[in-house]
């Protein structure tokens, strides 16, 4: 009999599981959210892997990890450094000792620590025996090994074998972290349901790993994460992609319009056209076009024939859009870009995230060519953001840039599923009164009528030549087009009356204010946490509307003494906030990536309180 | 007299109600004068289209101030994105008629990429392609159908581009119809148009058109009363390839070529020439008459080259939206929202 094994409490666990990009490590990771999600804990991820689809075997540009940080407390960031590393071949330990923790747990797949392996991942003697590891609590699982023998007697080739040792490993977490197996059965027999021998062994495979933990006498504490204490609702996992997604599908509900999706496959944006392809049912257009300037030009023509009309895309597809945004502004036509920032410029980090498109976003065209310009600051606020780019080109006839990252589409968190009927209604109105009808005539927010073609009366032109003032007819005279340049900029600025203003997260006013805007939230959020807990007096304020920026932004922007703007680019928003209220920002620009790390943002701001009575 | 009970009839639409309010600024002796004239004439004709629900797109050239001057709903874009904005217009309103102005630089130099992908997706577009052979807004410069060694202010010493072959590249691209006119043939170009209408499907009409300040006379040896007959092949679905002023001429394969032969007595018989299948799925009849065109002993072929019906891409796409929601029933966003693993925080 074996004896029952210690179970230790804790309030918060990073896990990494890392292997070959064909090891099945996002799957991994996304089936061990999933499953903790649905235990209530609060949980935020980091799916990080290589743009090479499957990279050379072995090597360590060809690790792919998914990070996972699970709390029974609110928490904010896929966590700095883990406390657990799966790793399930040399490589992968190359590739992230240096960013566990001191001591931190590491479990390693033995069968894989062959000469071929070591040698690919540069490693002169194994590192299970060199004791190189002194310092990490190191624990050798034969996982292929262990995988084939629960396997026996399976129909599968030897290679399928192979392939379900992700499960086993699976399995191993789910008994050290105290978590079901049901959630991931359920998915195995879904997954496979058309090949049973699949199920079968993929189910075998990660009860055995999970058996494996109870039996072996290598674990001798197993770890307990009590769920989080969430406000009372609904919840479930979700990316952000997926939330963008569903977000333009309420759009389309909540306005009555049909959605039209123009869009060319780019990481890592691509998910959202994937998803909305599924919603035919709701009426749901999705044109795969043959570039990215037919994907937002098709989006132009959906926009001018009265559709709800979106294009999506990453930094490059953004630059080859410019041209095309300009003419939605000179038309005056509704129109969503969503850019899923990621690693520029060029080709750049395709798969790693970044936040270097702002200024692209809001000034990246010829001529004077305003937009609003909108973030999202958490995978699931993807979802309520996407419903305001929605609302403003419509109401202001405008195009809207929604800027999203690689980390928040990628990255899941829990979300509080909302009613249907809490959603805000999107009032559409098309003009149909032929009576006094011009086509640049606006109205109370500068916003000119949008007729349907096919609506009896109203036929008229647009086009990218300038239009003169209410006839819309082309004009080249000098007064008109000053007026005309100057009427689209107040039109774009009189969208910051109807947007809530910038909220202050502590102090209203004091020492220090930490800015923020996009996927950095939750860093900065944590960050400040900390900081307070040390005794430092520190306020955040996160920037979800970038141009225009709430009314309020100056006020409280000169409420604090010290202004720190953390962003993964060079110091865009601060650029932006010096030139438009002369505001003196420090800035801390990290850009690997990868997101911030809470601890540098901490020491940014006990670097700059340090020593000020003021501040601690 | 409102009220005598007299029965209301529609009134037909005459070529002034597609005209608009705008002055037309072409250069005076354009071909595109001739070209918006024919359009206008010819769209009270089509059936079945009321005026309110036809569209007209282009993009950027002297021919893309089109849509200002039809009392249509019009859309003048960008340079070379016409195709595409249409197919967001079609495709997400398929009962409109879409109709794309575009002149050679536009559609085949920087708008190349849309235009071979709507040909091949078959989206029901109607495309004009009013081929000047120069680039005229710019002012002069060789475009890419201007013929090689063409001198021009880019090419001071000769053009050593090779030019397209438009209705070659359709084909080569999948259109589905594929048809050519004369800007100064009046009654064959309107013939053309509706032709062109009521075609389901991309519909692509190449037009020569004369641009009477860069590259004048272009096409006077296909124009010019004295010269036309013997140099233009009117095609005419299920009639033999003749051609000439006395009609003595015709086209024959000659191991698998096209020849030009003389007919009569002791002469070829008129039996011996290709009859025009419109509707050849093969291709081969449609290539053989695109690449008559630049080929000296040839007559320059005018007419549909080819016209077969498939399905269109805007009608699959709404097909597959009606089937998928019977199958699965009407959107259901409460359903979708709370969809796959949820758990409930008490």
């Amino acid at each position: 009999m074996i004896k029952e094994k210690e179970v230790q409490q804790v309030t918060e666990v990073t896990v990494r599981f890392a292997g070959d990009s064909g090891d099945g490590m996002q799957l991994t990771g996304s089936q061990f959210s999933e499953t903790t999600a649905i235990f209530g804990n609060d949980l935020s991820t980091l799916p990080d892997y290589p743009a090479e689809i499957r990279a050379p075997t072995g090597t360590v540009y060809g690790v792919s990890g998914y990070q996972l940080h699970f709390s029974s407390a609110d928490i904010h960031t896929p966590g700095d450094r883990p406390d657990i590393l799966v790793a399930m071949n040399p490589a992968a330990i190359k590739k992230n000792i240096g960013e566990l923790k001191p001591g931190a747990m590491i479990i390693a797949n033995m069968d894989s620590f062959d000469r071929k392996n070591l040698q690919l991942a540069k490693y002169e003697t194994n590192p299970l025996e060199d004791n190189s590891l002194k310092g990490y609590d190191v624990y050798p699982v034969p996982i292929s090994h262990l995988t084939a023998k629960a396997l026996e007697g399976t129909k599968l080739s030897p290679k399928d074998v192979a392939r379900c040792k992700n499960f086993f490993a699976l399995g191993i977490m789910y008994w050290l972290y105290n978590r079901p197996l049901e959630p991931t059965l359920k998915w195995i027999k879904d997954k496979f349901k058309n090949k049973p021998e699949f199920i079968d062994a993929n189910s075998k495979a990660l009860t055995a790993g999970y058996n494996y933990g109870e039996n072996t006498e290598l674990f001798t504490i197993r770890y307990h994460v009590e769920p989080a204490k969430l406000p009372k609702g609904i919840y479930r996992s979700i990316s952000g992609n997926e939330a963008t997604a569903l977000g333009f599908l309420a759009a389309s509900v909540k306005s009555g319009l049909p959605l039209f999706l123009g869009s060319y496959p780019i990481t890592p944006a691509s998910e959202i056209l994937q998803y909305l392809s599924y919603y035919k049912n709701f009426g749901v257009k999705t044109f795969q076009a043959e570039d990215e300037i037919a994907g937002i030009t098709s989006a132009i023509g959906a926009a001018y024939a009265g559709n709800l009309a979106l294009t999506t895309t990453s930094g490059p597809g953004l630059a080859l859009k410019t041209e095309a945004v300009g003419l939605a502004v000179m038309t005056e036509l509704p129109l969503v870009i969503v850019d899923v920032q990621r690693g520029g410029p060029s080709t750049g980090l395709p798969t790693k995230t970044e936040q270097a498109d702002l200024l692209q976003a809001i000034y990246g065209r010829n001529g004077e060519s305003p937009v609003a310009v909108i973030a999202a600051a958490t995978p699931s606020d993807c979802f309520t953001m996407a419903l305001e780019a929605a609302r403003i080109a419509i109401k202001f006839m405008t195009p809207v840039i929604l800027l999203t990252d690689g980390y928040l589409g990628n990255g899941s968190e829990p979300w509080k599923v909302p009613n249907v009927k809490d959603l805000p209604d999107i009032p559409v109105k098309f003009r149909t009164e032929k009576e006094g009808f011009a086509p640049y005539l606006r109205d109370e927010n500068l916003a000119r009528p949008w007729v349907k073609p096919g609506t009896p009366g109203l036929e008229h032109r647009v086009g990218g030549l300038e239009k003169a003032n209410i006839t819309g007819n082309v004009s080249y005279d000098a007064d008109n087009h000053d007026l005309m340049i100057n009427l689209r900029e107040q039109k774009v600025k009189g969208i910051a009356k109807d947007i809530p203003l910038l909220d202050v997260d502590g102090d209203q006013s004091g020492e220090l204010l930490v800015l923020g805007w996009g996927g950095t939230y939750g860093a900065i959020k944590e960050a400040v946490i900390k900081a307070r807990e040390n005794g430092y007096k520190v306020s955040q304020a996160h920037l979800k509307y970038l141009n225009p920026f709430p009314s309020n932004t100056e006020m409280v922007l000169k409420s604090f003494k010290k202004v720190l703007i953390p962003e993964i680019n060079l110091g865009q928003l601060a650029k932006l906030i010096r030139s438009e209220f002369l505001i003196p920002v420090e800035q801390f620009n990290v850009v690997r990536g990868l997101p911030f790390r809470v601890s540098d943002i901490e020491n940014k701001i006990s670097e700059m309180l340090g020593g000020s009575s003021n501040g601690k | 007299m409102g009220n005598n009970g007299m029965e209301i009839k529609e009134i037909k639409l005459t070529a002034k109600d597609f005209s608009s309010d705008q002055d037309v600024r072409w250069c005076p002796g354009c071909g595109d004068y001739s070209i918006l004239a024919q359009v206008q004439r010819s769209f009270p004709d089509i059936i079945g289209v009321k005026k309110e629900n036809i569209v007209w797109i282009s993009g950027i050239g002297c021919s893309s101030r089109f849509p200002y001057y039809m009392n249509t709903y019009g859309y003048h874009t960008i340079h070379g994105r016409a195709p595409a904005i249409a197919t967001g217009v079609k495709v997400s309103r398929p009962e409109l008629s879409v109709w794309v102005a575009a002149g050679d630089g536009d559609l085949l130099s920087i708008g190349g990429n849309h235009f071979i992908h709507a040909c091949r997706k078959n989206i029901d577009l109607k495309i004009l392609l009013f081929n000047n052979r120069i680039y005229g807004l710019t002012k002069g410069q060789y475009s890419p159908t201007s013929e090689k060694g063409k001198k021009t202010k880019t090419s001071p010493y000769g053009s050593v581009d090779n030019p397209f072959n438009p209705s070659a590249l359709a084909l080569g691209s999948g259109a589905t119809f594929v048809g050519r006119a004369l800007d100064g043939d009046a009654k064959h170009l309107q013939m053309m148009i509706k032709r062109a209408a009521e075609h389901k499907g991309t519909a692509f009409l190449e037009i020569f058109q004369n641009c009477v300040i860069f590259n004048d006379g272009a096409f006077d040896k296909l124009t010019d009363k004295k010269t036309r007959d013997e140099n233009v092949l009117y095609l005419e679905h299920g009639k033999p390839m003749i051609f000439g002023a006395n009609k003595d001429k015709g086209i024959i394969l000659s191991s698998g070529k096209p020849e030009v032969v003389e007919i009569g007595e002791g002469k070829h018989r008129v039996e011996d020439l290709i009859v025009h299948d419109e509707n050849d799925e093969s291709f081969l009849i449609g290539t053989l008459l695109s690449h008559m065109t630049d080929n000296p002993n040839m007559p320059t072929p005018v007419g549909v080259f080819r016209q077969v019906i498939m399905p269109t891409l805007d009608a699959e796409i709404a097909d597959q939206v009606e089937q998928i929601t019977k199958i699965k029933g009407e959107g259901d966003l409460e359903k979708v929202l709370f969809n796959g693993n949820t758990w409930s925080v008490n």
